[in-house]
């Protein structure tokens, strides 16, 4: 039996489970009916070109883990934040873990999906935002369907979150292989501003594939800032659909750190609804061995006087491939814009590849838009000369890597992530930090 | 101190240096002059351990031992320090992390300690007047958008910071109005003692006005065809190279 198959009998089966009464239920029936129109997408389709599913869907995936599994905490505290204080809405294998979390209702909900959509308080939210921007395809379709639990957030008007909000979804390897659907909800009221973490973690080698769905919306003037951090096994796969409604003067920063994992597909997408938006995509990657990491992203500017900055870097080791995909669409209506796109990647190794493909569709007349890609190798000259002032080879490399990636990391505003992420750049690269940037 | 004896050296088979002998001692400066192409900047670039060039024949002694299998930051170890024609600009990178870097990974390679911070600040501070360098110019991104005279005084600070056994200055005088020129001299000279050495690299005599060499060597066609006293820069400067192709026929 094919995974699509065995998701499609599954979906039965689940679906006795849920109420008909449920306000989503007439969405998930029409999101399965999707998928099994189209089913998982080829290299066929052009935007997945560079990206092959075929080997990860060979395997046989639990599509729910048979029971529920724990975890220690001293086994998985390294993957929280410690200076600071956090939020944390943590997931084993796809089920909330009351343990390990720390959610709130005071002033703020930080909790979960499962409750936001089974109790009635919460059904005018659901109704008004559920499944309302995630763009409609195959693999969001698919999530849609089986949408159960994942992180639910609401931040009323006037709020400053003053803590971040750690979501993390660990897998522990109980099962063979498994797949992981969760589904975030992020409501951000006007003049509210959060910052927010996403991490997904496998704890053994046993294979693990996720598709997330994340749907941000941000009102008039709300502040979002989140980071991706991406730095799983090498039996962990992630493919990711983050969908951002922007209302106006609205800012949204979206910053993904490549580092780990299988393959990773990362589908970024801003829709800007409001006058004097603005999105930031930035994205630090840096790859070995086979792994791959695709980052598709689309900015579509609806309203006029907006900005988008896009900024990818890649470092590429080894057998390791790297796609960006970048797509800025610009509306008649969208006048005045200032957008801007970048994405430079440096081959470290003969053998790592990249394909970089820059889109711009624009409908207006008086914009402003630039963008850039680049694809080089480390530059010799510059090796010679830090080289020449006695700073040996593996570590001048490594300050020039540190030094091409270095504006992206300055993008990000939370002390202690910061420093980390500089840790598993500096892991990565495989230097002992002599020297901060 | 130095001992290049016979020196050939080739890039992409194309033979650049055709057998230089030189010697430097402690407590000298040489300046070595020549027309462009006479290959200048590519014995500045084997000495310090450039890997594009090949050399095919003869030795580069330092303080009596071979260098010439030794990578550009074991040079740099032992006291080699080039001062770039054109440096390199490394954005993202400070020029007081760079210096850092730079002194205190010496420093390890020497089975050393990092300087303490408070040491190095002063250092920097001292350096930094000497070449009447802005302090806000040091936390800039290293040669990013400086100009051309900036560049240079830029490379006599690294210069002043690292404290090299031999200094070579691969025409450091271009570029540079003669205000930059007689800080930049002035910061050199400053550095100078009996126990360094520094050779300059210079098309015009300019220089010379300021660092005045003990020693000159004219470099034509990948060799040392002519070598005198300060006096043999002025010649050049007033007669041109001909006459002494004329002198070689």
């Amino acid at each position: 039996m094919s995974l699509k198959e065995k998701l499609l009998s599954s979906y039965l089966a689940f679906e006795d489970h849920l109420g008909i009464d449920s306000p989503v239920h007439d969405l998930r029936a029409h999101a399965i009916k999707n998928f099994e129109d189209h089913g998982f997408p080829t290299k066929k389709e052009e935007s997945w070109k560079y990206t092959s599913l075929n080997s990860l869907l060979k395997k046989d995936y639990s599509i729910f883990p048979n029971k529920e599994n724990t975890l220690e905490l001293k086994d998985v505290k390294k993957y929280f934040l410690h200076d600071v204080d956090t939020y944390k809405v943590v997931f084993v294998d796809g089920v909330y873990s009351s343990f390990l979390s720390e959610t709130t209702h005071d002033g703020i909900d930080v909790c979960l999906l499962s409750a936001a959509l089974s109790k009635d308080k919460y059904k005018p939210v659901i109704e008004a935002y559920f499944n309302q921007v995630a763009k409609e395809s195959s693999l969001t379709s698919l999530n849609t369907a089986f949408a159960k639990e994942g992180a639910y957030l609401y931040i009323p008007k006037h709020t400053e979150v003053e803590k971040p909000i750690e979501i993390i979804n660990f897998a522990t390897g109980n099962e063979a292989a498994i797949l992981l659907q969760p589904r975030n909800l992020i409501v951000v009221e006007e003049n509210a501003h959060v910052q927010i973490i996403e991490r997904h973690q496998s704890l053994s080698d046993n294979a693990v594939l996720t598709n997330s769905v994340t749907e941000i919306f941000a009102e008039k003037r709300a502040f979002v800032d989140y980071y991706k951090i991406q730095n799983d096994r090498e039996s962990a796969s992630l493919i990711d659909h983050t969908h951002i409604k922007q209302e106006r003067d609205s800012i949204c920063k979206v910053h993904t750190f490549s580092f780990g994992g299988k393959l990773t597909r990362n589908n970024l997408n801003f829709y800007q609804y409001g006058e004097h938006c603005d999105s930031v995509l930035n994205g630090i990657t840096i790859l070995e061995g086979k792994q791959h990491v695709d980052h598709n992203t689309l900015v579509h500017h609806i309203a006029p006087n907006c900005e988008s900055h896009q900024d990818y870097k890649g470092i590429f080791d080894d057998n390791s491939t790297g796609v960006f995909n970048g797509k800025v669409y610009v509306e008649k209506e969208a006048q005045k814009l200032d957008a801007f796109q970048q994405n430079n990647n440096i081959l470290i190794s003969d053998k790592a590849t990249c394909n970089s493909k820059p889109q711009l569709e624009i409908f207006a007349d008086d914009v402003k838009c630039s963008h850039g890609c680049t694809i080089g190798q480390l530059d010799e000259e510059a090796l010679f000369y830090l080289r020449s002032r006695g700073i040996a080879k593996k570590e001048a490399r490594a300050l020039l890597m540190y030094a091409f990636a270095n504006n992206v990391l300055e993008g990000v505003k939370i002390p202690e992530l910061k420093q980390r992420i500089n840790k598993l750049i500096a892991h990565k690269i495989g230097v002992n930090l002599g020297f901060n940037l | 101190m130095l001992q290049i004896k016979n020196l050939h050296a080739s890039v992409e088979e194309k033979d650049i240096l055709k057998g230089i002998d030189l010697e430097v001692n402690p407590g000298e400066v040489h300046a070595i002059m020549g027309p462009n192409g006479s290959g200048k900047s590519t014995l500045a670039a084997v000495v310090s351990g450039k890997e594009e060039f090949e050399i095919t024949d003869g030795d580069v002694l330092m303080e009596g031992e071979d260098i010439s299998e030794l990578d550009p930051e074991e040079r740099a170890h032992k006291g080699i320090f080039l001062s770039f024609q054109y440096p390199v600009e490394i954005p993202g990178v400070t020029v007081t992390n760079f210096i850092k870097t730079a002194i205190n990974e010496t420093r390890k390679a020497k089975g050393q300690e990092d300087m303490p911070a408070g040491e190095m600040l002063k250092k920097i501070k001292e350096k930094a007047d000497l070449l009447e360098i802005d302090r806000k110019f040091l936390s800039r991104s290293l040669n990013e958008g400086f100009s051309g005279g900036e560049k240079k005084r830029n490379e006599i600070f690294q210069m002043a910071m690292m404290e090299p056994k031999l200094a070579i200055l691969d025409e450091t005088d271009s570029g540079l109005d003669i205000d930059a020129l007689k800080i930049v001299a002035n910061g050199v000279n400053k550095l100078k003692s009996d126990d360094n050495a520094v050779i300059v690299i210079t098309h015009y005599q300019r220089l010379l006005d300021y660092i005045v060499p003990d020693y000159v060597h004219v470099l034509m066609d990948g060799k040392i065809v002519k070598s005198g006293t300060k006096e043999l820069a002025y010649e050049l400067e007033e007669k041109g190279y001909d006459w002494i192709k004329e002198e070689l026929v």
